[in-house]
Order: C-alpha cells, then sequence, then structure tokens
C-alpha cells in the first residue's frame, strides 16, 4: 500500500479533529434549515491529513458497506474529491445521505486506529464533504452501464434498503421497477427524518441518480393492495422481488388517554411535518397542533427528532421522558447532543403510567412515576423497577409516543408462503433471502427497526444474491413478460 | 397524474368524478377506499370507491366539498387531473349471504353504501334501503338504491323530502315488521351510525359500519385512524375502515374527529378567497 501524505505518523496526530460549522443552538431550534453545514474543503484536507493510511484498515470492517475508507481519505488529500466521491459510490450509491445520518462513532470511527490514543478521524464527515463537494459542484456523471440483462426485478419500497437494492441491480444492467406507496420517494428518510438532519434537495438529488440509471419508479403503488405479490410474478413478469418496506406501523404503550386529541404516534407527528409540511400550515393544507408544553416518550432517533422539532414548531418547553437513564438510551450521541444544546429537557428513570385530559377531549397533563433500574434484562440494560407512590404530574399538551414500530403487516398478510417473526418481521437467511423463492427482504422489515445503513447493506446484499439467483435461473423459467 | 374522464353534479355540493386510475380499478371491492392529494402541498384525504370499470380502467369517487380538499376537488374539470391516487385500501366488506338486509345511507355516505348494497345483492341477499340527509337537496343516488332493493325509504331531517325524520325511524319500523332481517349495513355521519348501533343493538341485529377517521397515509403508519373497538385500538385504514357498530367508541371518535376543526376553518376560510373555488363549490352559505 502506497503512502500519499508525506507527513509522519507523529506529526499527523498532533493536527486536532476537524469540527462541523453548526447553526448556533438558540437559532437553530427555531428553524428547520440544516444543523451543520458539514466541513469546508480547508477543513476537509486536514482532517483527511489525519488519516495514518493503516497498512491494515480496520475502518474498512467497520463499516456495514465495507466502503473503502483509506482509499478515499488518500484522493481527498490529493484534491481528488471526485475521485473520491466515485469510491465511496462503489460500495455505497448513497454518501451524501450517509455522510449525514450514519452512527459512524459506533461503526467506522469506534474502530479508527488514531481513535485509540487520540480522536477518531471525521470519517462520517468526510463522506459528507464528498458528496456535498459533487453535489454543490454539479460535477456528478451517472455510471455507465454497458451491460443490458432482459430481466425484470421489483424492488418494494425505496427507503435505504430498496434503494440500495434497486442501485445496485441497475448497475449490473437489469431492468428495475421501484413500487413506492407514498407520494414522495426515500421512505423514512423523507417521512421520518427531519429536515434539519437531512435537506430534501440532498434527498432528492440522491433519488433522482437512482433514476438516472434506468430505474423505473411507480409512486402510489402499495404492493399487497395495488397489486398483490403474485401478481407482480405472475401478470408483471417479474423474476425476483425485495422487500423494504421498513418498520412503519406504529406501537403505543397502552396506557389510559392515548385516544385524546393532542397524543400522536412519532410517526404520524413527523410524517404531518417532514412528508406533509405541515409547519407551513396554511401555506401547505396539512395541520399539526403543538402545545406550548409538550412530551415526548422514548429513547430513539425517533423521540429525537420529534422532541427537536418540537421545539422547532414554538413549543415553549419540549420534555424528553425516557424509562431508563441516559446510557442506556439508544439515539446517537450526537443527536442527544443537539437536543441538550437546543433546550430539551430530559426527563430520565421516568415512566408514563396515564395521559390525562382537559374538558374538551385535549391533553392537559401526563402523569409519570420515577423509576430506578435493576438487574440487566435480556437486551443487556438494566431494567427499570417503577418507585411505588413516586407519580407525579407534568403539564403538556401534546404527547408524541416515540416507543417503536413495527413492520407494516400489508405485504405478509396477503401473500402466501412467507416466514414471519413473532415481532412481524419477514424472516430472512444470510442473503436476504425470504421462505419464498425469488423474494428477498431487508431493512427494517426483517429487522425491526436498526439504521440507514444496516438497511443499506441488506439491499446491496440482496441485489448480489438476487443477481446470483437470476444468472443461475434456467431462463426457460421465465414468465410471462 | 390522475386525469378525470368524467363530472357529473348530483347536487349543489356533491359531485360525481370519474378518474383514470388502471391498477385501482382492476382491484377495486366494496368498502375499499381510497387517499387523494389533489396538488402539491395538498392534504391527504380517503374517499371511498364508489365503483369502478376495469375495462376503460376508471375508478368513481362522490364527494361532497366541505373543507379545503374537497372544494378544490369540485373546482377540477373534466381534463384536469389529480396528482395523487393511492389505493384500493382498507379491507373489502365482507360480503355474506344473510337473507333480508337493510342498507343505511346518510348524506354523502349514500355513495359509500351503495357498492355495499351492489354487492350484497349480487350475492343473493333481498336488500331494503333508507337514505337520509339533512334536506331534499342532499339526498343522491334514491334511484340506484331503488333498482337494487326491494323496498326504499328516504328521510329528510326537515322533512323537505321523504319522511320527515332521521334513518333511525324508518328503521325502526323494518325491525319491528321483518324478523328474517339478519345485517344492517349503515354508512354516514358518527352521530346517525351511533343512533343506527343502538338501535339495533337492542334488536341484536348485526350490524356493520364504515369510519371515517382523520388519516394521513392510509396505510398502516400514521396512527391518527386509531379507533376503539371493543377496548381493543385499531386501526380504521387497515384494519377497517368497516367495524362491528356494537363494539365502536363512537364518542371517542367524534371526539377525536374535532380534533382540527379550528385549523380546518382557517383552511376553509383561505380556500373561500379564492372566487373560482367558491362558485364551484356551491357558493358560500
Amino acid at each position: 500500500m502506497n503512502y500519499v501524505n508525506p507527513m509522519k505518523p507523529s506529526e499527523r496526530m498532533k493536527l486536532p479533529r476537524q469540527a462541523s460549522i453548526e447553526q448556533i443552538a438558540e437559532e437553530r431550534n427555531k428553524n428547520f434549515n440544516e444543523v451543520s453545514a458539514g466541513l469546508d474543503e480547508a477543513r476537509a484536507l486536514i482532517e483527511a491529513a489525519r488519516c495514518l493510511e493503516c497498512k491494515n484498515p480496520v475502518c474498512i470492517e467497520g463499516c456495514p458497506v465495507t466502503i473503502d475508507i483509506r482509499t478515499f481519505i488518500q484522493l481527498i488529500y490529493k484534491k481528488d474529491y471526485i475521485g473520491a466521491a466515485n469510491k465511496i459510490r462503489e460500495a455505497n450509491y448513497l454518501p451524501a445521505i450517509c455522510g449525514r445520518v450514519c452512527p459512524q462513532e459506533t461503526q467506522c470511527e469506534i474502530v479508527c486506529t488514531l481513535g485509540k490514543k487520540y480522536e477518531p478521524v471525521a470519517i462520517g464527515k468526510l463522506e459528507r464533504f464528498v458528496a456535498d463537494y459533487e453535489i454543490t459542484h454539479n460535477l456528478f456523471v451517472p455510471p455507465v452501464i454497458t451491460n443490458h440483462i432482459d430481466k425484470k426485478v421489483a424492488v418494494v419500497g425505496s427507503g435505504p434498503a430498496g434503494i440500495t437494492c434497486a442501485a445496485e441491480l441497475a448497475k449490473i444492467g437489469y431492468k428495475v421497477t421501484i413500487f413506492e406507496a407514498l407520494h414522495g420517494l426515500g421512505g423514512v428518510l423523507r417521512y421520518g427524518i427531519p429536515e434539519f438532519r437531512l435537506p430534501r434537495e440532498i434527498l432528492d438529488t440522491e433519488m433522482e441518480r437512482v433514476r438516472q440509471l434506468g430505474v423505473e419508479i411507480y409512486k402510489n403503488f402499495v404492493v399487497g393492495r395495488t397489486a398483490s405479490i403474485d401478481e407482480l410474478f405472475n401478470e408483471w413478469g417479474f423474476e425476483a422481488i425485495f422487500l423494504g418496506t421498513g418498520a412503519g406501523t406504529p406501537t403505543f404503550m397502552g396506557i389510559p388517554g392515548e385516544s385524546l386529541s393532542g397524543v400522536y404516534s412519532a410517526n404520524e407527528y413527523l410524517t404531518r411535518i417532514n412528508l406533509m409540511k405541515a409547519y407551513q400550515f396554511p401555506d401547505s393544507d396539512t395541520p399539526i397542533k403543538v402545545g406550548k408544553e409538550v412530551a415526548v416518550i422514548g429513547g430513539g432517533n425517533t423521540a429525537m427528532d420529534a422532541v427537536r422539532t418540537s421545539l422547532r414548531l414554538g413549543a415553549k418547553k419540549a420534555y424528553l421522558i425516557y424509562r431508563r437513564s441516559r446510557k442506556e438510551m439508544p439515539a446517537r450521541e450526537e443527536e442527544v447532543h443537539h437536543a441538550e444544546q437546543e433546550g430539551v429537557e430530559f426527563m430520565m428513570l421516568t415512566n408514563p403510567t396515564r395521559i390525562i385530559a382537559d374538558g374538551n377531549n385535549w391533553v392537559s397533563g401526563i402523569e409519570c412515576q420515577k423509576m430506578e433500574l435493576g438487574e440487566p434484562d435480556e437486551s443487556g440494560r438494566r431494567k427499570p423497577i417503577a418507585i411505588k407512590g413516586s407519580e407525579f404530574i407534568v403539564p403538556v399538551q401534546t404527547v408524541i409516543e416515540a416507543v417503536g414500530q413495527k413492520p407494516n403487516p400489508i405485504i405478509q398478510t396477503t401473500t402466501d408462503g412467507l416466514n414471519v417473526s413473532k415481532w412481524g418481521t419477514i424472516v430472512v437467511n444470510d442473503v436476504q433471502l425470504t421462505s419464498r423463492e425469488g423474494i428477498f427482504a431487508g431493512g427494517d422489515l426483517t429487522r425491526g427497526g436498526a439504521t440507514v445503513i444496516l438497511a443499506m447493506r441488506d439491499g446491496k446484499i440482496a441485489a448480489e444474491a438476487i443477481h446470483k439467483y437470476l444468472s443461475e435461473k434456467p431462463d426457460a423459467d421465465t414468465k410471462v413478460k | 397524474m390522475y386525469p378525470i374522464v368524467a363530472k357529473e353534479i348530483l347536487s349543489p355540493t356533491i359531485t360525481k368524478y370519474e378518474i383514470k386510475a388502471p391498477f385501482i380499478a382492476k382491484k377495486r371491492k366494496a368498502g375499499n377506499f381510497v387517499m387523494l392529494r389533489i396538488v402539491e402541498d395538498g392534504e391527504r384525504i380517503p374517499i371511498t370507491l364508489v365503483d369502478s370499470d376495469s375495462n376503460a380502467g376508471t375508478i368513481t369517487l362522490i364527494v361532497q366539498a366541505i373543507g379545503k380538499t374537497t372544494k378544490l376537488l369540485a373546482t377540477k374539470n373534466v381534463g384536469d387531473s389529480i396528482l395523487d391516487v393511492v389505493g384500493p385500501l382498507g379491507v373489502p366488506t365482507p360480503i355474506e349471504l344473510h337473507g333480508q338486509v337493510v342498507c343505511i345511507g346518510g348524506g354523502v355516505g349514500t355513495a359509500e353504501v351503495y357498492p355495499i348494497a351492489r354487492a350484497l345483492k349480487d350475492a343473493g341477499n333481498t336488500i331494503f334501503s333508507i337514505v337520509g340527509a339533512r334536506s331534499k337537496d342532499l339526498i343522491i343516488l334514491e334511484k340506484e338504491m331503488g333498482q337494487i332493493s326491494k323496498e326504499i325509504y328516504v328521510t329528510t331531517d326537515d322533512g323537505s323530502y321523504g319522511r320527515k325524520g332521521i334513518v333511525t325511524d324508518p328503521l325502526k319500523d323494518l325491525l319491528d315488521a321483518n324478523k328474517d332481517i339478519h345485517a344492517v349495513y349503515a354508512i354516514g355521519p358518527l352521530p346517525m351510525m351511533k343512533a343506527v348501533a343502538n338501535l339495533t343493538k337492542t334488536y341484536g341485529t348485526k350490524t356493520l359500519v364504515s369510519l371515517n377517521a382523520i388519516m394521513v397515509d392510509g396505510t398502516g403508519m400514521c396512527g391518527g385512524c386509531r379507533v376503539s373497538i371493543g377496548g381493543k385500538m385499531k386501526f380504521a385504514c387497515v384494519d377497517g375502515p368497516e367495524f362491528d357498530a356494537h363494539l365502536v367508541d363512537f364518542d371517542e371518535l367524534i371526539m377525536r374527529n374535532r380534533t382540527y376543526v379550528d385549523l380546518e376553518k382557517i383552511a376553509d376560510e383561505r380556500c373561500k378567497l379564492t372566487p373560482s373555488i367558491v362558485a364551484l363549490a356551491g357558493g358560500v352559505k
């Protein structure tokens, strides 16, 4: 392996990790503009110079889609930003998205050699830098597809799993069709993740690039309703199907008062705002009501998105209520940190017991009890136990439950022969194949609620498996076109 | 885009549309609905599918212009297109052979009960229809319902047409006179469906209602349409929209449906500022 950076390791280690340029907390909590502007070119070059160019780049093993991190950082160092973007795209077709929403701190960056004694290389920020550079300078050139395979593959859902699977298959040369239930593309990237974390222009750009690969897209198409899986095989002539329909069905805690006006699932709340642009009401038609005081229940990234959105919609107080302690929160550290900076009040070791109504069937408060941590449970986290007699009431007018999602059951209940777990997820093997021939699945539909990058990893593995399956499948088997 | 291929004004505020949507037309069953979004930045609203023609690739909707989105739809004409139409959604009505069945439509709900009545008739049931509305100008599909029914009763709240009163009046007479009525299908405003449910409960007659709850996506994603059925939380969009009327918590749903009343008024007021919308939607009262 060649080194491109002439600096000695000791010199590289002296360089400080470069921080993103961010909107200040007191301003950004009032707008939907992106919190972080990322690294500028000067900072990106310093950051790239920090990389030790390890002989054994363990960061690559830490990446779920095994991006050649060492090489792309070397290309940044050589100021070949487009080369770097293309290098990333060999493994990950959506760098502008992953550079923003990937939990690098628990993947590539946690294993970074530099991070053992110093701070790890800001791999995520560098990924974002080259992706943004390419967009800003309009330098993206779609890959040329030379091979054309006369076989049709259907991808159900345009979230991270589906879009990745579609892009990979299109690059190989398959005729790919994406079916999306909503009117906008991107799945959770569009309805779930707020604009202040992932601007819509970025999402639109990445989606358009997938379309440029020749992928056909049907929006407003609910597979299982508009056409069944079997119809896609038998009448539409698809030879393989990838299911990436996510985990979009909200769960509720089951406490009294959940039917009151002012109680939302995080899915409804975020969908109204992100997909339907309720924050622009009445310029957009979908309404939302956010009280002066808002309680968000849960400790994941969705809870952070909901609570930070509430401040942006004018809530004077936004509480994050979580039954364990901060240490057990599944949200990304960066999101928790941003939420704190923006003024979210964290109520840890607190569990809601009922939602209280005013005289008009609206929420007026939430009753909670204090918790303490007991022995570790099956998840390995210490189990919260209620402290008797510790009930108290928090006055709020809006309650948002972000306590988990399950897969939407429409496909499972309209398709024979699909093995489904007791959690409602579709069972797959190590190459994402379901219990039915020709049907592959991945992302939250099989995982139940994970990250964007793991969904992308599944989509990529499934694409390889579909390619193998269709290459080996005898042509005589080909059904009606 | 989904072009409007035919449009017929049924009453000053109620309009019938035929819309090109071939995939939906092919799969539609009685009881299904679609989600519509008319324009960019528009709301998604659920509308029941009245009919479809799989050969022509069209679906039929009957919509009362009552809010901003439905009034905007009323301004659209043949040749115009609707931005988004998704469906067919919801669980289709279970069409069984009950023998004698009463089908009740209140206001624009008649458009929703009509395809069910027709499917029940095709399955061999004898249909008694009750069509009710506030006043004569809101009575729709009387002829169509009459054609598939053994008997049809019309009521208006103000007595401007048919029998003065509400749909439960003729329903009570029917249930008293005919012990062979084994099922009632009622679709209309929530208070009407609640009144029907209360009445048929005393007779022990199986009753199905279709719940028009607040929905965002219509595919089970938001949970905004959650309703209490026999004390259990159900989503109207994927578990319904039809449910056993005797298990529905109507009061809870009536309250929930008021969540955005004030904001809907604001949106509507804005809409009224556009003269063409006012004219085509039948004027401002």
